[in-house]
């Protein structure tokens, strides 16, 4: 795999309880970084999206949610995290 | 590319502490709440959330006014922050002329669905284009009565199957389906027409697009204005909600061809 450096751009706040696992999302993020749980589910049932590193801020999946889940914010000074040692 | 399955999980259960700028909220000003019992997959919230940024963004929510059809939308009326006239079905277009005539100051946005629109009161709404009446009519299309358990409507495309139309619609035994934007653009009364959809975020990114337009040649005064959004219907056409994206791509949208169909406020 890679051992460039992850750059991310921007983070969520996920209104976990409020999807319905409709995975919309997943497909529209341009850096793919959402996944959907495979085991945990949420109150009413559904699995939903988690994030991981490498958000752009783009605001894909909050346009695309027909659930309103996403809160979208961008960092002021992106983060960078070294790759972890193997 | 995928990334190995060792990934961290990054914490989203509340804003970060450092510098941050919040570009997209949960939902727009004009949605008081997210929470609605439409189904999973649905195309119709992305499409109310982009006709609501437009009118928040617009700074018209004061002077804003909905009126709606009857279908699963319907229901979600109640979650915007702006005021909401209900019509019978087919109806929401006469409503709205009424409504702007009486005070020509309010921005008026109906919102209908295939069902309302196209099969129960098509001539209310090529009546209303025709007068160029300065209101602007959204059409949600997903080519079904999603309300009542998804069978035919007369936006459903050939060979697409339906509760009703199990071997898909044929033109023979049900007649070719109606391309509603294609038909108001044909009217003199209609200023703008345009065809987007939700499928995926740069079309969503279009759409909004479309509907800015659509207000801004009602603000002008130029004439009737009219955007047709196909939107999913996964419960509807009984497939995945991860399928359905594609699926209208595939079948509505190949029919229903997005673009802007006509604008005489840019030609003029």
């Amino acid at each position: 795999m890679s051992n460039q450096p992850s750059v991310t751009r921007g983070t969520l706040v996920i209104d976990v309880d409020a999807c319905k696992g409709c995975e919309l999302c997943i497909d529209a993020c341009p850096p793919r970084v959402l996944e959907m749980t495979t085991h945990e589910l949420n109150s009413r049932g559904y699995r939903y999206p988690v994030l991981f590193d490498g958000c752009t801020g783009c605001r894909a999946c909050s346009q695309i949610c027909p659930d309103f889940v996403f809160q979208v914010y961008k960092y002021e000074t992106p983060m960078v995290r070294e790759p972890s040692e193997e | 590319m995928p990334a190995p399955d060792d990934r961290p999980v990054i914490d989203t259960s509340a804003p970060p502490e450092v510098p941050v700028r919040l570009v997209d909220d949960f939902t727009p000003d004009l949605i008081d709440v997210g929470a609605h019992h439409l189904c999973p997959g649905c195309g119709e919230p992305i499409a109310m959330r982009s006709i609501m940024e437009v009118l928040a963004e617009q700074g018209l929510m004061q002077r804003s006014l909905a009126v709606f059809g009857i279908g699963c939308y319907t229901a979600f009326s109640n979650n915007l922050d702006c005021e909401v006239l209900q019509a019978l079905h087919g109806r929401a277009p006469s409503l709205a002329t009424g409504a702007k005539r009486a005070r020509p100051e309010l921005v008026t946005v109906t919102v209908q669905g295939d069902g309302d629109m196209v099969n129960e009161g098509l001539q209310e709404v090529l009546h209303a284009a025709a007068r160029g009446e300065a209101i602007t009519c959204v059409l949600l299309n997903n080519g079904v009565f999603g309300e009542t358990g998804g069978h035919m409507t007369a936006t459903t495309t050939l060979g697409q199957r339906t509760k009703n139309t199990l071997e898909g619609r044929s033109s023979a035994e049900h007649g070719h389906p109606i391309q509603a934007a294609s038909l108001v653009a044909g009217l003199d009364g209609a200023a703008y027409v345009a065809r987007g959809a939700v499928n995926n975020a740069g079309n969503v990114a279009k759409t909004k697009r479309m509907v800015e337009r659509a207000i801004e040649v009602q603000l002008a005064g130029a004439g009737f204005s009219f955007v047709e959004i196909l939107t999913m219907c996964p419960t509807g056409w009984f497939i995945e909600t991860v399928d359905a994206p594609d699926y209208l791509a595939d079948t509505i949208g190949a029919v229903h061809v997005g673009g802007v169909l006509k604008d005489t406020l840019a030609d003029a």
